[in-house]
């Protein structure tokens, strides 16, 4: 038995493992923490298929931040978990003889004279100067290019989309109301006061605005 | 050596553990958002296996664009699990039956 059969065998059963503790965890918390687990095992065997960067970014991007979101957010909401497992009992059948045919008709597939190893003869191991880094960005910058750029472009959706979601803003905002505006109107807002108009001279008049821009002073 | 046909089952299996555990938790949304990264993680495997077999580096362009947007889905499912539970006060699915769908 080869060192890599024994690494694909051994990462396989801790991602199958993890992956049943993730559907059948009682607690979200336990299951996003298993999740993390056949993450980190995924790695391992997408390491062992040559993909040296997306093994990292799996842990970096997944691990390293979707699963501390998650996280954040299962410990955040305080859900009564053991409610939202009413009926679980009772679903179990149905899950189970769906995921059976399901897995049966892969399974059928997967094994089949098209996926066999005389098909798909195993590559000849890469040399050790090869750089899969190198490669995926080669064609990542100039054939799909395009693809990169909107990838940037959902992920600044993303970001503002998560924003705007969840964000409340401060509670004793100096803003306009524009309905209360609206509603305002003339009888509530200006007063026409009847003066009897009086006839003074122009030393009066000055005399009266000279007090009257002290009073305002 | 391991065979195409090895990782192929592995990911068939784990695709079949996700869609039993979004049968199983449809009450739990958080789970099921859990469960729909499971199954992105097995789509991945194939790609990445498909990939290394055809020695053929497109599978993982494709896989680098699916863990981005899986990145993107992951962020808005949790805010708006969060705008829910500010709002309703529960995550359960089967609760959140307003609109009569």
């Amino acid at each position: 038995m080869s060192f890599q059969l024994i690494v694909f065998y051994s990462y396989a059963a801790v991602l199958i493992f993890s992956a049943l503790m993730v559907v059948s965890s009682k607690h979200s918390v336990k299951s996003a923490l298993f999740l993390v687990m056949g993450f980190v095992a995924a790695s391992g065997i997408w390491m062992l298929l040559e993909a040296e960067f997306l093994a990292i970014s799996l842990i970096v991007v997944y691990v390293g931040a979707v699963m501390v979101l998650l996280l954040f957010v299962v410990m955040m909401l305080d859900v009564d978990y053991a409610a939202l497992r009413q009926g679980f009992v009772k679903k179990l059948p149905v899950a189970l003889l769906i995921s059976v045919l399901f897995l049966a008709v892969l399974y059928g597939i997967t094994s089949s004279e098209e996926f066999s190893a005389t098909q798909y003869v195993a590559p000849v191991a890469k040399a050790a100067d090869y750089s899969n880094v190198k490669a995926l960005g080669r064609v990542l910058y100039t054939e799909y290019i395009l693809a990169f750029e909107i990838a940037a472009v959902i992920l600044l959706v993303a970001i503002i989309a998560a924003i705007a979601l969840t964000f409340r803003g401060r509670k004793n905002r100096k803003t306009q109301n524009i309905s209360k505006q609206l509603e305002a109107n003339k009888e509530n807002r200006l007063k026409i006061v009847s003066i009897d108009p009086v006839v003074c001279d122009k030393e009066e008049d000055e005399e009266e605005m000279k007090t009257d821009e002290e009073a305002s002073s | 050596m391991i065979e195409l046909s090895d990782y192929l089952l592995l990911s068939a299996i784990l695709f079949a553990i996700s869609v039993a555990g979004i049968i199983i938790n449809r009450k739990n949304v958080i789970t099921l958002l859990m469960c729909i990264e499971l199954m992105l993680l097995s789509v991945n495997t194939n790609f990445i296996a498909f990939s290394h077999f055809l020695e053929d580096i497109a599978g993982q362009v494709f896989v680098f664009f699916v863990l981005t947007v899986a990145a993107a889905e992951a962020a808005i499912g949790l805010a708006i699990i969060v705008v829910l539970f500010r709002n309703r006060a529960t995550i359960d699915v089967e609760q959140l039956n307003q609109l009569k769908g």
